[in-house]
């Protein structure tokens, strides 16, 4: 049993290691699983899940706002990108917030291809980050239930 | 607590504020607001939220309102933060009120904030490591 629990805590350190070497995570997430603790031991997982569910409905008013046939109003569509930033910042998904720093560009430029592919990029760099937090959390669930600890990752 | 020739504050080493801290903290996002909560109290702190400006002042109407800090978000439907701090310096409340900005915010912007009644100004995201040495200079000044 020690073996295996020793095999996926090593096995969940690279992987965590490999989301900050790649860039789905920051210091932020780092800072976010701080404050996990006994007395509020899903709170990483509540954060995430607000953060996934802002995810989904400001993409949604993204994509209303630049179907608009006729005038596009950016302004909307740079309030929304706004806000997914404020969200992504807080939780730290690297990815997604350097995306809409961009996206805030070309909303500002009135680039309406510009916004179009910034839209697309930021739809699969948050459900890639979704798949791989699923796939961590999955490896700290085994970890537990093979009777260990879960091990400290930083960036 | 120790201040550089700069002025700049250097990282106490305690974890938790000198006192139990009683916060409001206004912010019009649900995750920011359940961060900063769990931020208050990783410091031993306790917290309130309200939505948006509005909230914060319509909380300190009746005059029985007692926060020792309001961390006041700047970007807020009904009410934004700036409108918010100048009410309630108005309304005498002299609570700690720390301003928290978007890094996108410019200079003038951030001025602009302070000069409305803020004791500071921290860009997001905040954490421990940024709010607590802030707080506690805060406390001692």
């Amino acid at each position: 049993m020690d073996a295996l629990v020793a095999q996926l805590q090593m096995q969940y350190r690279n992987y965590t290691a490999s989301l900050y070497q790649q860039g789905f995570l920051d210091d932020q997430f780092t800072e976010l699983k701080k404050l996990q603790d006994d007395a509020s031991p899903d709170f990483v997982a509540e954060v995430l899940s607000l953060f996934f569910e802002d995810c989904v409905k400001l993409i949604g008013n993204m994509a209303r706002a630049l179907d608009q046939t006729g005038t596009v109003d950016f302004s909307q569509v740079g309030a929304s990108v706004h806000q997914l930033k404020g969200s992504s910042s807080s939780v730290g998904a690297k990815r997604v917030k350097g995306l809409c720093v961009t996206f805030k560009e070309y909303c500002e430029a009135n680039n309406y291809e510009g916004c179009v592919r910034c839209l697309q990029q930021i739809d699969i760099e948050y459900k890639a980050l979704k798949t791989k937090l699923q796939d961590m959390f999955n490896l700290e669930k085994q970890i537990v239930q093979a009777g260990g600890k879960v091990p400290q990752v930083d960036n | 607590m120790a201040t550089t020739s700069t002025g700049a504050i250097e990282k106490t080493k305690s974890v938790e504020v000198k006192k139990k801290l009683n916060v409001l903290i206004v912010d019009d996002d649900t995750l920011t607001r359940k961060l900063h909560e769990s931020i208050i109290k990783a410091i031993g702190g306790i917290s309130q939220t309200a939505k948006n400006g509005e909230e914060a002042v319509n909380i300190h109407q009746n005059g029985n309102a007692s926060f020792d800090l309001i961390l006041m978000d700047k970007e807020m439907p009904e009410m934004d933060g700036l409108s918010a701090t100048k009410k309630l310096r108005e309304m005498k409340v002299t609570s700690m009120i720390i301003g928290v900005t978007s890094l996108a915010d410019n200079e003038v912007e951030r001025k602009a904030f302070m000069e409305a009644g803020l004791n500071h100004c921290l860009a997001k995201p905040l954490n421990k490591d940024k709010i607590l040495p802030l707080i506690n200079s805060l406390m001692d000044a």
